[in-house]
This record gives structure tokens, C-alpha cells and sequence, in this order.
């Protein structure tokens, strides 16, 4: 039991993430990285909406009509991700007045939808809750390497703290105006994946 | 599972939809409405911030924003056509909310700083010091940059003409680039520029390449960012002119608000 829990909360994160291997959530995944402060409030609120959605599908899913089920689905991780709005509007307004839009989009985020359909609406409560942390945690740990690259290297700061002297601020650091926007995260994604596979080369898929 | 057919008649579909979606608008209610009154003053606090820091009270102010802000901070509405002050309600006036309004706004004549709509009245901030003189006259104003409208503040001298600061609070530009407005670097070029010249016309500029030592009216372009310098001088121009606080400018010089 110990072991599958950790398989199913840990695994996500090299084993089976939800961007490098079932390739989802990357849309949001460039949105959201230009900064290391960004990405960690979309992983928490990624991981707090998948956890939660995952639990209360699960409790639910037998009485679930199978017909409406991909609408019920929705609804609940509609109502979570506007609740973890109001949640981020009232005690961080500064983060909320950058990331709200994308918060909003959690909504669209396959991984969210992708567990629900494909782990919650099977499985207990508990695991289900631990499958969607995990997926959260999962996401949220190639966001935060992205964003490391890209915040060092476009802004020379890493949480805001400086680390390269910008060349505008007098230092001899010339920030990298590719990093800054948001596609660069394309490469920087490619880049995981590759690493990945070349780790756990049993991820390639076959031609 | 024994009852797999019997969720799936209509009238019990239907059923189960419907107490969902009560359960998850009763949610989202009582959050929406049990966060309003800190989302508000979290917006609040938000706008006396940088209101504090256009009038570079910051330091002073510290952890307490609010009553700093209480004890130095005197808001005015103005009727923007006259520059007089009108009565209104200064606390809940959304700029935004009336610029959309077509009853609360106008289409300016020479729409400079591309708003499209102007609302026709604004709220003023006087800043004090101690003994209750003001000092500092802080201009809410809004202007396109590259991508969408820019959102600030303007902080002049009681001359109405010495620059303390141009403060941005709300933009969208690219970040590394247009939004190099929020660079203290950048910011700390304003403090002592003219907007008139001698004649009282407006003139400040923002000069591509770098503006020559002992300019009073130029600030030097965002390298990288020419449409956003050249949002940011069209903004100033149009917030200065006729069409902006011109008038309120002009009935302030002469006593008006006294």
C-alpha cells in the first residue's frame, strides 16, 4: 500500500508527467513561466483544482450518468477553479491581477479533464485524491524548471532576486529577449522530454 | 455494478445534473459573495499604493498604507470639460466602468492616446504635507501602449508643471520590453522634468536615442520599445491637453479649487 501510494502521488513527476510523456497541459505551461512566482501559484492552484476535482468525481462516481458525465466532470472543475480564483483575488491581489486569466483556464487544462476521465471516474476517493496531487505536482515540476530557465536567462533574477546585472540596470548581463516570450518555453519543453527519455528511454514511443 | 441501468433513465439524468449544478452554484455564491468585501479592499489598498508612491510617500508609509493614505491624501472629483470640482462619490468611482458608459463619457476630438472613449469625470488626488499643504498633485492616466491601454498615475508639483513621477500600475506590454515602464531605473529619469515650457505649451517628449543632459522636457525612449515611449508621450500629451486636465489644470493655477 505504501508503495502504490507513492507511485501514484510521486510518479507523475518522472514516470508518467503529464506534460513530457501524455503531453498535455502545455498550453498553460508557456503562459504561465516567464516567472518562478507565476509558475508556483499556477502549480498549487493546478494541483489544489486536479486533487479536488479528482476527490469529489470519485465519491461521486457511481451515481455519475454515464451519458452527461463529461459535463458533470466540467461543472465541478469549473466551480473549483472560479472558487480558487475568488480565493487568489481576496488574500494575493497582485498575483491574481497577473495570472487570472490563466487561472480561468485552468479549466481548459487536459490534465484536469484527463484525470478526472481517466483515473477518478475508476478509482476510491483517497487514491483518486493522491492521483490528482500527484498530476498537480507533475505539471507543476516541469513549470518550475521552465520557468527557472526562463526567468534566469530572460530577466537575470530567480524570484525576483537579482542574480545577472541586467545590462539596463548597468550590469554586463544582456537579458535573452527569446526567453521572455512565451514560446521560447517550446524549446525549454522539448529540451525535458529529450532529457527524459534519455533517462528512462522505455518512454520512447515506437514508430 | 447492479444499477448501471438504472442511471441512466431520463428523469433520474436529469435529476442528478440538476442537484449538481445547485450544489455548485450554491459554491460559487457563497465564495463570490463571503470574498467581496476583501477583494475590494484588496483593490483598494491596491490604488492607494501606488497613489502613495506617485506621491513617493512609500517609505513613509510603510506597513500602513491606509492611514497614511487617510492622513496626506485628499481625493477630488472634477468634472473633466470644466475642470471644476463636482460632487460625487469618490470611493466607488470606477474610471473604467464610466469610460464604457456612453451616458458618463465622450468621444475625445483629437484621440491622441487612442481611448477610443474618455469618461467625463475624474478623480484627483491632492497630497499634503504636514502642515496641510499640498504638494503634490497626483492625475490618474490611461493610454494605449503596444498591446492594450496602460494604466498610472502622474505625479506633478503643486506648479502643476515639475514631474515627481510616472507611475504605471496596470499594463499588458511585453515583458523585458514595453513593460520596462515599471523599471525604477526608467522611473527615476522623471523626477524634475518639465510637462510646459515657458510659453505653456505642452512639451514634454520622449527622445528616441537618449535625451540630452540638462533637457528639462525630454526622458529617454525604452530601447526596444518604440511603440510603448511613444504611448507613454501621447498618453502625457493627451492627459495635459485641452481634452484632459487642461482646464483643471488651468482653474487650479488660478485659485479655482479654493
Amino acid at each position: 500500500m505504501a508503495t502504490d501510494t507513492k507511485k501514484v502521488l510521486f510518479g507523475p513527476v518522472i514516470d508518467n508527467n503529464p506534460i513530457a510523456l501524455q503531453v498535455l497541459g502545455v498550453c498553460s505551461a508557456l503562459a504561465v513561466t516567464s516567472s518562478l512566482a507565476n509558475a508556483l501559484v499556477m502549480t498549487v492552484a493546478v494541483m489544489l483544482v486536479t486533487g479536488f476535482s479528482n476527490l469529489f468525481i470519485s465519491l461521486i462516481r457511481n451515481q455519475i450518468p454515464s451519458s452527461v458525465r463529461i459535463i458533470v466532470q466540467m461543472v465541478i472543475i469549473a466551480s473549483l477553479v472560479i472558487l480558487v480564483d475568488q480565493v487568489l483575488k481576496a488574500f494575493s491581489y497582485q498575483l491574481s491581477k497577473e495570472l487570472s486569466v490563466f487561472i480561468g483556464l485552468i479549466i481548459t487544462n487536459c490534465i484536469v479533464m484527463g484525470r478526472a476521465e481517466a483515473f477518478a471516474m475508476k478509482e476510491k476517493p483517497g487514491v483518486s485524491f493522491l492521483d490528482g496531487i500527484g498530476n498537480g505536482l507533475g505539471y507543476g515540476a516541469v513549470l518550475m524548471v521552465v520557468a527557472f530557465f526562463r526567468e534566469l536567462f530572460g530577466f537575470g533574477t530567480l524570484f525576483g532576486f537579482e542574480v545577472f546585472t541586467l545590462t539596463q540596470n548597468g550590469g554586463w548581463y544582456q537579458g535573452n529577449g527569446l526567453l521572455v516570450l512565451p514560446f521560447s518555453s517550446f524549446f525549454i519543453i522539448g529540451l525535458i522530454i529529450w532529457a527524459i527519455r534519455q533517462y528512462k528511454p522505455e518512454q520512447v514511443e515506437k514508430d | 455494478m447492479s444499477d448501471t441501468k438504472k442511471k441512466e433513465t431520463f428523469g433520474r439524468t436529469v435529476g442528478f445534473v440538476f442537484v449538481i449544478c445547485l450544489v455548485c452554484a450554491a459554491l460559487v455564491s457563497i465564495s463570490a459573495v463571503g470574498l467581496k468585501p476583501l477583494q475590494t479592499a484588496n483593490k483598494l489598498l491596491d490604488k492607494q499604493t501606488k497613489i502613495l508612491e506617485t506621491a513617493g510617500l512609500l517609505e513613509l508609509a510603510g506597513d500602513d498604507i491606509v492611514a497614511t493614505y487617510e492622513k496626506f491624501v485628499d481625493a477630488k472629483m472634477i468634472d473633466l470639460a470644466t475642470g471644476k470640482v463636482v460632487e460625487g462619490d469618490v470611493k466607488t468611482f470606477e474610471e473604467r466602468a464610466d469610460a464604457r458608459d456612453v451616458a458618463k463619457s465622450s468621444k475625445p476630438e483629437n484621440d491622441i492616446a487612442g481611448l477610443n472613449r474618455r469618461a467625463d469625470k475624474a478623480v484627483v488626488y491632492l497630497v499634503k504635507d504636514e502642515q496641510g499643504k499640498v504638494t503634490t498633485i497626483v492625475l490618474p492616466i490611461v493610454g494605449s501602449g503596444l498591446w492594450d491601454l496602460m494604466y498610472g498615475f502622474i505625479g506633478l508639483e503643486s506648479d502643476l508643471n515639475t514631474v515627481k513621477s510616472v507611475i504605471y500600475s496596470d499594463l499588458k506590454e511585453t515583458p523585458g520590453l514595453g513593460a520596462e515602464v515599471l523599471n525604477p531605473k526608467w522611473k527615476a529619469l522623471w523626477p524634475g522634468k518639465k510637462m510646459f515650457d515657458e510659453q505653456g505649451n505642452i512639451a514634454i517628449e520622449i527622445v528616441k536615442g537618449g535625451a540630452k543632459a540638462g533637457n528639462v522636457h525630454g526622458v529617454d525612449a525604452l530601447s526596444g520599445a518604440t511603440l510603448t515611449s511613444n504611448g507613454v508621450e501621447r498618453t502625457l500629451h493627451f492627459w495635459l491637453g485641452e481634452e484632459g486636465y487642461g482646464p483643471f489644470i488651468t482653474n487650479y493655477r488660478a485659485g479655482g479649487l479654493n
